[in-house]
């Protein structure tokens, strides 16, 4: 078929709520599993996620997408990987970096994510972070950024450009343990995470 | 004090109004809903009250690439959503087929699109859904396909049902399949739903109405066409999907 090019924008199919009933049908088993099986530069990249009332959120889907440690952006396939037999689920390779996450959020809002620290390209290295959840009628974009990178982070042209006070929220926090990092979402009110949108 | 159909379509008329006056006053039309919208409750406490931040993208920004999906992500028969099961299922055989484009009219190549949906009897498979209308054992309403070379898809399923949810008294949700799907960029990221035509749950509903624009909400409605229908088989309906938000694409050819 012949490729045709549109002058005019087409316009867009508008976005819509996930609902509160993807639950059977976009999570995987290991889909918080970036990095392969056992490597032992894995950091846990966790958090929960908040309404407007402080109260966690426990059907929200968050998804992950990054750099490897070597700053390529080329993925892998196989996040979802198949069983042909069964059609069930088989997890990840335990091998490669698919530099991609899908977590649901259990009863406390809470989800985990396994994965490799992200390099560049960018000077300042982050996970871009998508948001989906019943009552979002439009996702909510956001990115984790990593305290010990503060020299780079201080010259990130979209850290640098925010409040001191609306900047942490996109700084995730080392806690409790060495190479495990806490990043709330807050939709709403105090301490409200920023979101992006993307020009 | 509970909240009637007749209060949330009062909200609905009075929000369309203010609507079209802000477009008579020149206002630019939106393709997407406002994430805080009241008739639907539920976007109430999870909207952000701050305005998003714009990022202008360079061809290092990481959400200008993509996740990768491949042949090991799905298998063959995902996309027929009445084939997973040992019998058939209930309901009114259907086939969606359509293609996904990109904001400047060219397939999107090899995407993942993914779908839910409720039974035949506005049922999902799903345990917090207490909907009392029957589960059907040969149809949980699951599917997935990756996009063609020229960007098609083509799902096999049910005709899914209305169903009652608790947005208000006596709401119904019109009938709908759930659509989720990525571009070459994750910028491009959609979920969304697809209607059917002449529903007539269409005005009452707050999801559907939360997007401004007639002829967007029009762009979530699928189309009857008899010529995708199959003899003896199934009813055929066509939906495109044109994605938003910048792609990698457009910064290499400089914009």
């Amino acid at each position: 078929m012949a490729e045709r090019l549109v002058a005019e924008r087409l316009a867009p199919t508008p976005s819509h709520t996930v609902g509160p009933f993807y639950g059977y049908a976009l999570p995987f088993p290991e889909g918080g599993e970036i990095a392969p099986a056992g490597h032992p530069g894995t950091i846990t990249v966790h958090g929960h996620v908040y309404d407007g009332e402080g109260a966690p959120v426990p059907d929200a889907l968050v998804e992950l997408w990054q750099a490897g440690p070597d700053g390529s952006l080329a993925g892998a396939g196989g996040s979802m990987r198949r069983d042909p037999v069964t059609g069930g689920f088989l997890g990840r390779n335990g091998v490669d970096f698919t530099g991609f996450a899908r977590i649901a959020t259990d009863a406390d809002g809470h989800w985990t994510a396994r994965t490799l620290p992200p390099g560049g390209p960018a000077a300042a290295p982050y996970i871009s972070v998508c948001v989906h959840a019943r009552g979002l009628l439009h996702h909510l974009f956001t990115r984790v950024y990593f305290p010990e990178n503060a020299e780079a982070n201080a010259a990130d042209p979209l850290l640098a450009s925010l409040d001191p006070g609306r900047r942490e929220t996109l700084v995730a926090t080392a806690a409790p343990s060495p190479g495990t990092y806490r990043f709330d979402i807050r939709l709403q009110g105090e301490g409200e995470t920023v979101f992006l949108e993307f020009r | 004090m509970t909240l009637t159909q007749s209060d949330i379509d009062r909200e609905l008329a009075r929000i369309r109004e203010s609507r079209e006056k802000a477009r008579a006053e020149g206002a630019p039309a939106a393709d997407h809903p406002p994430r805080d919208f009241r008739p639907y409750r539920s976007s109430v406490l999870r909207h952000p009250k701050q305005p998003l931040v714009a990022v202008q993208g360079d061809p290092e920004t990481v959400e200008l690439h993509t996740p990768v999906f491949g042949r090991t992500d799905v298998t063959a028969i995902d996309n027929d959503l009445t084939a997973q099961h040992q019998g058939e299922p209930l309901g009114e055989r259907i086939t969606v087929s359509g293609r996904l484009l990109d904001s400047r009219g060219r397939p999107v190549r090899g995407q993942l699109i993914e779908v839910w949906q409720a039974n035949a009897s506005g049922r999902y498979a799903h345990l917090r859904d207490q909907h009392p209308a029957p589960l059907d054992p040969n149809f949980t309403g699951v599917g997935r396909t990756l996009t063609g070379d020229d960007g098609s898809y083509h799902f096999t399923t049910i005709k899914p049902g209305a169903y009652p949810w608790r947005n208000h008294e006596n709401a119904w949700r019109p009938a709908h399949i759930h659509f989720s799907v990525f571009g070459t960029a994750f910028t491009q990221r959609l979920v969304t739903q697809m209607y059917f035509p002449g529903d007539p749950l269409f005005a009452h509903d707050p999801i559907l109405q939360s997007v401004p624009e007639p002829s967007a909400r029009q762009r979530l409605v699928a189309t009857y066409d008899h010529d995708l229908s199959q003899p003896e088989w199934s009813l055929g309906y066509r939906w495109d999907i044109v994605l938003d938000g910048p792609s990698a694409t457009w910064i290499e050819e400089g914009r």
